[in-house]
């Protein structure tokens, strides 16, 4: 197991945002945490990032507790944009070079070719969904061991959804690099995530492997998300 | 993009059944050779992991056979191929009845039917 998750809970200002959450993810998979928008999806993305301690709890990831060694091995791409809107897509493109081990100049700019994203222009002036594109530019530039998309598609026009599946499906090293995604817009990822925990008021109400729930309920991931998370 | 699922089904069973209904067709001969897991993964837009599963499943089945580090192949038994045209045109026999049965035909409806079905063969 790559991330092991144990008893969570995190308090915010009169209120919990993650109640007892407890799971694993296996190595080379797709993990998908599908909730509404305030499950604790974003909160538990912070923690397993490294970037918010929760108030209870354990996480492991490769066996141990997250260092800045663990974190240097993982690609955390929050759900706003993180980058300096003053740098144009090329400069920003290396400027973060230097801070991703095994980054692949050649990699990100037939990235930011298949993603259709103007090099020349300032990141503060590309669309959301362009900019959207450019945070998977810069996850998959880079062979990251762990991928934590925290709602990669929300806000972001169909046409720039499908260049980001499209990316993900073509540029996945599958069997190998593990992709924790958090999503509401379930049935766009429908075949894309493997295993599957459904998320609600900070808790975990359904989880399992997607093709066996299929199976066992004739149902599809967004009719159960409709069921158990809404 | 992608290929049309049904995603209240298994999706590594239905990446069997396009592979299965390929070598059917023709579209792969026996002993031909099927997409790479991450060919077939990009151009039925699903995750190469299920697609991975799949060719498992069917290598396990018999219906694939992998040469290693050269790709996986459609069985060169004819017999197994046409043992497989069986099982999927059962399939779909299954699924038309099951159709047809919730709709409540009476049997002048269903006599009507199957006429219909007959000129439509010949």
């Amino acid at each position: 197991m790559i991330i092991e998750v144990e008893g969570l809970w995190k308090r915010y200002p009169g209120t919990w945002a993650l109640r007892d959450l407890s799971f694993t993810a296996k190595k080379g998979r797709v993990l998908g945490i599908l909730g509404e928008n305030g499950s604790g999806k974003s909160t538990l993305f912070r923690i397993l990032a490294g970037i918010t301690r929760p108030t209870r709890g354990k996480v492991r990831i490769f066996g141990t507790p997250i260092t800045p060694t663990v974190k240097a091995r993982i690609a955390y791409l929050p759900e706003v944009q993180p980058y300096y809107p003053w740098m144009t897509v090329r400069e920003l493109l290396e400027f973060l070079a230097p801070f991703y081990p095994g980054w692949d100049p050649q990699k990100a700019l037939n990235l930011v070719d298949f993603m259709q994203l103007p090099l020349e222009k300032k990141v503060g002036d590309l669309s959301k969904g362009q900019k959207g594109r450019l945070k998977v530019v810069v996850a998959f530039s880079w062979p990251s061991e762990i991928v934590l998309m925290d709602e990669p598609l929300g806000g972001i026009d169909p046409p720039s959804r499908k260049r980001i599946l499209g990316a993900l499906f073509s540029e996945f090293r599958y069997g190998e690099q593990t992709i924790l995604i958090s999503t509401h817009l379930v049935s766009e990822v429908e075949e894309f995530i493997e295993d599957v925990i459904y998320l609600k008021d900070g808790s975990i109400v359904l989880s399992g492997h997607a093709d066996q729930l299929r199976e066992e309920r004739g149902k599809s991931l967004s009719e159960l998300f409709e069921e158990v998370a809404t | 993009m992608g290929f049309p699922f049904d995603p209240t089904r298994p999706i590594y069973l239905q990446i069997m059944e396009e592979i299965k209904k390929r070598a059917v067709r023709g579209e792969i001969p026996p002993g031909g050779q099927i997409p790479s897991v991450r060919d077939l993964a990009k151009e039925m837009g699903v995750n190469p992991n299920t697609v991975a599963r799949a060719y498992l499943e069917l290598e396990r089945e018999g219906f694939v056979f992998t040469k290693r580090g050269q790709g996986t192949y459609v069985t060169q038994d004819f017999a197994r191929i046409e043992q497989e045209r069986e099982r999927l045109a059962e399939s779909a026999r299954q699924r038309f009845l099951k159709e047809i049965e919730s709709l409540g035909l009476n049997e002048d409806q269903k006599a009507e039917l199957l006429r219909k079905i007959e000129e439509d063969w010949s």
